[in-house]
């Protein structure tokens, strides 16, 4: 599997609350919350997106309240990957949990350029930058989260097990 | 193999006699929390499950606390549908309108934990219950599903950071000022994946308040965990609200950390964290004159009795300046009916404050105190990111109840004793 996408760049600390502001969390309909998304650090972010786009942040990004509805408006914005230095670990369970993949790698995360043409295989963990060509070499997900991504997610991965 | 306290509580309840940090397990749960917000969209993933129905009705807590009582019809349809969920599997404790409090308050109060269980919920301040030497950490939706299901979550086994406190505190110091000079000394990723461990005699100085206010922002710290040792004032707590003690673990002695850290209490003085960043913290001695426009006193990390009573002892005599908006927010409904029969409510009206049922509310933008364009808030919440608590030009300081009380009178952030 492959993402293939224009970067979006953001810097350190992206919390949960600049990825979907609370004001919104009384609704949960994915499509309505992707509406929002990155809002309060990226009012063109919406407007911009096209599906298959990739997110690159920095150090601790997704830190801040546990709410999957992060998570949950990227994904439904049509962002294919999520590439950081670091994630916080909330944010991280929870895109492994919903399906969106997400890839720790600092070099990428630190050489990567805002509207660089990005592509990462997941299976290999190789990130590619098209615009610079240079290529990354990402951590791959231990075993047990590859299962769980195999299955499509941690709801499927519970029912394959009973 | 020696294991903190926190390896210690995963290994037993993996079934397993010891783990290493990095190991991946599967471990039983004795609590699975959820709130307003976080718990519709689990029990919507739980309608995927093959297998319908929750592992055990009395290990469950859904508690409607963050737009309640609802603040728009949005709202008010996703407490129906966990009201719904609450009644068809029979949650035992499920707490609405009457009943509800905050739950990192709550959840404690009515004795849902205990020392040395395994808890994990749906909001990440979840790691509060450390403070009674318990590992409980915050999750997502998803987890929180897997977990009202099967009982059973997967973790992976954290290192831990020793946190070693000293010392004897100097007055207006609390455990919100211990707790912010920690993150501003580690930073908000510092203890990312890791355990936060308190150990050393200056615990006994803490009240039980104080070391829940310190473990509730374990996660400000990027913790997984913040877990405190189990002695006399714990045990009291438990006796009190729980009716047992749970299991009391303690770190090996050669247990080893990923790194120490060591906080002498005489050394610290009242913390204010500057936006936007838990971790841009300051000393009430080096603020400067930052002008308040609301002042907030509540929330899971400082709406509990010792609380109010630090603001009240602030407020008592006094008004808030003329320009600013103070809102008092009693964590439960015990301690708002605590608080009135000490005579506290009527300090705080008396002062010009508002004093509302408990609710999340305003700490993370919610409803009860929205903040204007380029508006300032001294909270006594936990995070203070850009447009947390409203517009994304506005403000907030986050300080202790002392702080916050004193900022309120004066219309800027100070210490009490500038009152004097």
């Amino acid at each position: 599997m492959k993402a293939n996408g224009a970067v979006f760049k953001y810097g350190d600390n992206i919390d949960t609350d600049v990825i979907i502001p609370a004001r919104y969390l009384n609704s949960s309909d994915p499509a309505e919350l992707a509406t929002h998304c990155m809002e309060d650090i990226d009012k063109t972010f919406t407007a911009r997106v096209k599906a298959g786009d990739i997110i690159v942040g920095c150090k601790n990004f997704g830190c801040g309240s546990s709410r999957e509805h992060a998570p949950i408006a990227i994904k439904a914005a049509g962002v294919s990957c999520v590439i950081a230095e670091t994630f916080a670990r909330i944010f991280y369970r929870n895109s492994i949990n919903i399906g969106l993949p997400i890839v720790e790698c600092p070099e990428a995360a630190r050489e990567i350029k805002d509207g660089d043409r990005v592509e990462v295989d997941f299976d290999s963990g190789v990130i590619r930058d098209l615009t610079t060509g240079r290529s990354f070499k990402a951590q791959p997900f231990p075993p047990f989260m590859q299962k769980i991504i195999n299955c499509g997610g941690l709801m499927n991965y519970v029912n394959s097990a009973e | 193999m020696s294991m903190t306290m926190s390896q210690k509580i995963l290994a037993a309840h993996a079934g397993l006699d010891s783990v290493v940090p990095g190991q991946l397990i599967e471990a039983d749960l004795d609590l699975v929390l959820g709130n307003d917000i976080t718990s519709p969209v689990a029990i919507k993933a739980m309608e995927s499950m093959e297998k319908q129905g929750v592992f055990d009705k009395n290990k469950i807590a859904l508690v409607m606390d963050h737009f309640i009582p609802n603040k728009d019809i949005k709202s008010a349809e996703h407490c129906k549908c966990v009201r719904e969920f609450a009644r068809r599997f029979d949650v035992t404790h499920y707490y609405d309108v009457g009943e509800m409090g905050i739950e990192h308050a709550l959840v404690p109060e009515k004795g849902l934990i205990a020392a040395g269980e395994l808890c994990i919920g749906a909001d990440s301040h979840t790691c509060t219950y450390g403070a009674l030497g318990a590992f409980s950490t915050g999750v997502g939706s998803t987890d929180m599903a897997a977990g009202m299901a099967t009982g059973k979550a997967w973790f992976k086994v954290p290192e831990a950071i020793r946190v070693n406190v000293t010392g004897r505190k100097a007055p207006y110091v609390t455990g919100k000022d211990v707790i912010l000079h920690l993150i501003g000394l580690i930073g908000v990723d510092g203890a990312l994946y890791r355990s936060l461990e308190f150990t050393g005699d200056g615990i006994a100085e803490l009240s039980m308040d104080d070391r829940f206010t310190i473990a509730n922002m374990a996660i400000e710290a990027g913790a997984k965990n913040g877990i405190f040792p189990v002695d006399d004032l714990t045990l009291a707590y438990l006796d009190e609200h729980a009716g047992r003690h749970g299991s009391i673990y303690e770190a090996d002695p050669d247990a080893v950390y990923a790194s120490e850290v060591t906080i002498d209490l005489a050394a610290l003085k009242p913390t204010v964290s500057f936006p936007h960043l838990p971790s841009n913290t300051r000393t009430i001695d080096t603020c400067g004159e930052v002008t308040v426009d609301q002042a907030v006193i509540g929330s899971c990390t400082n709406g509990r009795i010792g609380d109010l009573r630090a603001a009240a002892e602030v407020l008592k005599g006094r008004h808030v300046k003329k320009g600013v908006r103070c809102i008092i927010i009693p964590a439960t409904q015990a301690i708002y009916l605590q608080a009135m029969e000490e005579g506290l409510l009527k300090i705080f009206i008396e002062a010009g404050a508002v004093v509302s049922t408990p609710t999340c509310g305003p700490c993370l933008g919610g409803y009860m105190g929205i903040l204007a364009a380029g508006e300032k808030c001294i909270s006594t919440t936990n995070r203070n990111f850009i447009g947390r608590m409203g517009d994304v030009t506005s403000e907030v300081y986050l300080a202790s109840p002392y702080v916050a009380a004193a900022s309120a009178v004066t219309g800027y952030i100070c210490s009490p004793e500038e009152l004097k």
